[in-house]
């Protein structure tokens, strides 16, 4: 298939290993910020063919991860209401609340809809005039112009019955607090190629300088991993650190500035509560004042629900790459995929689940 | 920033047990095993050794027969290559002769909503007679009930089916043995994206056909070609959870080829596109034989020659015994694991 089989060549996968074995002479930590990376490497067993010197950890870049437990039983709580169809992402289905998920609500009589984007959200909205249709705006950059483009359609069109449940983080916001950590091990980043294509890179040069780290815009397929690792490598083994972009099919230095715009005209910067992390200021988005009446939050008096999250797992550690997900004592015991602790086990993005998915080997022998 | 718990967070959510039945239940998958395990075979499995197997095995005065039955709820009822009546028939055909029983008799029992057309039903019908003709097996008996408007999606078919097993063949998931050649019968997840790009909402079309077909006819040319040790249809779960029940059962290890997997591009695409492995996506018309080594370039040869056969194609082997687990050799030259399907597939966000 073409786009992918050429990124995906074993002979091309062979040349690029040899040359980061040959440009690597010291032990680097690097991290993915991507979920879809992280799977990438896992699901290729790429990450096991690399040379021992690169360890690589695994950023907080999965969407499904770091939405709070708060928002989650907020949107459970919203899409128990007997007039309501709530819609969502499929991934985000799983993901437990408090006390159940919404695959639970949807058991118990709830109408929960899986919808690829969330212009079909509107569409049901339009279809169905008696029932409030609830969207779950979740993610990073690169769900946000399709998420804000679903306010300004309903908007356009006058339709009231539409509202989101909005949850939307930024990576940059998250990558200087990561670097800003007194527990920083990172050293180098391969920065998500699908947020770049949205949003550029001029956001990661100040970032590259300003704590001395590379940071390279990384695709998605093993030869773009291979290419942003051996970047990145010869950056840290040169004492380089410089914002470079590997992803150049896709991403561009200013990025996609309709869909910024877009994203502008409906969205505010606002702070933002990472599961696992805690509220890191001004790394998310919410509705703007003038966007106020889609606000599911307010339409359903939600406002109020705030989760306090139990201790079991150590996702926090995972998600900033301080651990792997073996080392934490409940992986594959208490926490699996059929019953998942954290949301990284959750997740097709997941660290937890990549590594349930594909090595548990490494644990068990 | 310093009031960012990085150090002691520790996270968050209370372990999820389900006092419902969800649809992941329904899925082929892990939590569909979990069912089964914690519910169904305490109560009624104590007399079914076998009752991982596609069929069962019931001797009576020396003669071994398959017993089987399949509930077929499918939505739409008609999708590109077929529709609910020929998936009935096929379906319970299929797990017969995948423990090397000739189907011999169907039953069928139909839950019909209130409000259902006589048109649509009549289609049905018809497409279930032409199935079961092509299989060479005939209809025994049926039943028919209707529940009122909203008491079923317009309607479900139940098939059960017995068959013969002939003397010498011994085919059981719990069969497979190191050096065994393992081959799938053609393209890997026709069945799941083509009906997938019929219903609504998933913005995609395809001139993809479900695979949906009797299997009996390519399986009795296999059974005379060489020794098989397993066969499967894999069904919901996909080729993926058929391959990892099969390494518990017989607790082998199986490596793959990710490369020699046969894939339709337009399955790869949306695959792609969905975040779907298609290793988990259904098939209805496929199997994956587990074959004795010396045996494989026959059996092979009788399954391109025949009908629904023309893609098979060798995809892995059965490399040791006494750990049941399935490696996957990567297109690029890596290995990782291969689970079953833990729930629903779901589509990822980006």
């Amino acid at each position: 298939m073409k786009y992918l089989d050429e990124y995906r060549d074993p002979i091309k996968v062979k040349t690029l290993l040899r040359e980061i074995e040959s440009a690597v002479t010291k032990n680097w930590v690097i991290m993915e910020i991507c979920g879809g990376q992280t799977h990438a490497f896992l699901h290729n067993g790429l990450d096991a063919m690399l040379p021992p010197q690169i360890e690589l950890v695994h950023g907080p870049g999965c969407p499904v991860c770091v939405t709070p437990l708060e928002q989650i039983d907020r949107a459970l709580a919203i899409a128990s209401h007997p007039d309501v169809i709530f819609t969502s992402y499929g991934d985000m289905l799983r993901v437990p609340g408090s006390s159940k998920d919404l695959f639970a609500v949807r058991a118990q009589g709830g109408d929960v809809r899986i919808v690829y984007s969330p212009l079909e959200a509107v569409q049901i909205a339009e279809a169905n005039p008696d029932k409030q249709v609830v969207f779950f705006a979740i993610g990073f950059e690169t769900t946000a112009p399709a998420n804000a483009m679903a306010v300004l359609q309903a908007k356009n069109k006058n339709i009231k019955n539409f509202s989101v449940l909005v949850s939307h983080v930024r990576v940059p916001p998250a990558m200087e607090a990561i670097l800003g950590s007194k527990t920083n091990r990172v050293q180098g980043f391969l920065a998500a190629g699908h947020v770049c294509a949205v949003m550029g890179f001029h956001e990661y040069p100040p970032i590259a300088e300003k704590y001395r780290v590379p940071i390279v815009v990384t695709g998605f397929e093993p030869i773009d991993l291979l290419n942003g690792l051996l970047a990145a490598v010869k950056q840290l083994e040169s004492g380089q650190a410089v914002a470079e972009n590997q992803y150049q099919r896709a991403v561009k230095f200013e990025g996609n500035e309709s869909a910024q715009r877009t994203i502008r005209s409906v969205f505010q910067s606002t702070d933002r509560k990472w599961r696992g992390i805690g509220v890191i200021p001004q790394s998310g988005w919410g509705l703007s004042p003038e966007f106020q009446e889609f606000d599911a939050e307010r339409r359903f008096d939600v406002e109020n629900i705030f989760t306090q999250e139990s201790s079991l797992c150590i996702a926090g550690e995972i998600l900033q790459g301080l651990k792997k997900p073996p080392q934490c004592p409940a992986f594959g015991k208490q926490c699996t995929q059929q019953s998942p602790l954290g949301a990284p086990m959750v997740s097709a993005e997941g660290a937890c689940a990549a590594y349930y998915r594909y090595h548990r080997e490494a644990i068990y022998g | 920033m310093d009031d960012l718990d990085f150090e002691g967070y520790t996270c968050p959510v209370p372990i999820r047990r389900t006092d419902t039945v969800i649809l992941g239940h329904g899925s082929g998958g892990t939590l569909s095993r979990d069912l089964l395990n914690r519910l169904f075979l305490p109560e009624l499995g104590k007399a079914a050794p076998r009752a991982l197997d596609d069929s069962a095995v019931v001797t009576i005065d020396g003669q071994r027969y398959a017993l089987t039955t399949d509930s077929h709820v499918v939505s739409p009822l008609f999708f590109p290559g077929g529709d609910i009546g020929r998936l009935a028939i096929c379906g319970t055909v299929n797990d017969l002769a995948m423990v090397g029983a000739q189907p011999v008799a169907l039953t069928c029992g139909f839950v019909l909503e209130e409000g259902l057309s006589f048109d649509l039903l009549q289609h049905v019908v018809a497409s279930m007679k032409a199935a079961a003709q092509e299989a060479g097996i005939f209809i025994a008996a049926g039943d028919t009930k209707v529940v009122q408007k909203g008491g079923a999606d317009q309607l479900f078919i139940n098939t059960s089916g017995m068959g013969k097993i002939p003397e010498g063949v011994n085919i059981s998931g719990a069969n497979a043995k190191e050096g065994d050649v393992i081959i799938v019968s053609g393209t890997i997840g026709d069945h799941g994206i083509a009906v997938l790009s019929a219903r609504e909402g998933l913005g995609f079309e395809t001139t993809l056909e479900s695979d949906v077909a009797p299997l009996n006819h390519l399986i009795q040319a296999m059974i005379e070609a060489g020794e098989i040790h397993v066969l499967r249809d894999p069904t919901r779960g996909g080729l993926a959870t058929s391959l990892v029940e099969i390494s518990e059962q017989s607790n082998v290890t199986i490596e793959l080829n990710e490369q020699s997997l046969p894939f339709k591009p337009a399955v790869k695409a949306a695959c792609e596109m969905l975040g779907f492995d298609p290793l988990y996506v259904a098939n209805e018309g496929k199997l994956v034989a587990f074959v004795k080594e010396s045996d494989a370039h026959k059996v092979l040869d009788v399954m391109k020659k025949a009908k629904y056969g023309e893609d098979a194609a060798v995809v892995g082997r059965v490399i040791g015994t006494g750990k049941s687990q399935v490696r996957l050799k990567t297109a690029i030259g890596g290995t990782r694991l291969v689970d079953m399907l833990p729930g629903e597939m779901l589509p990822r966000i980006c």
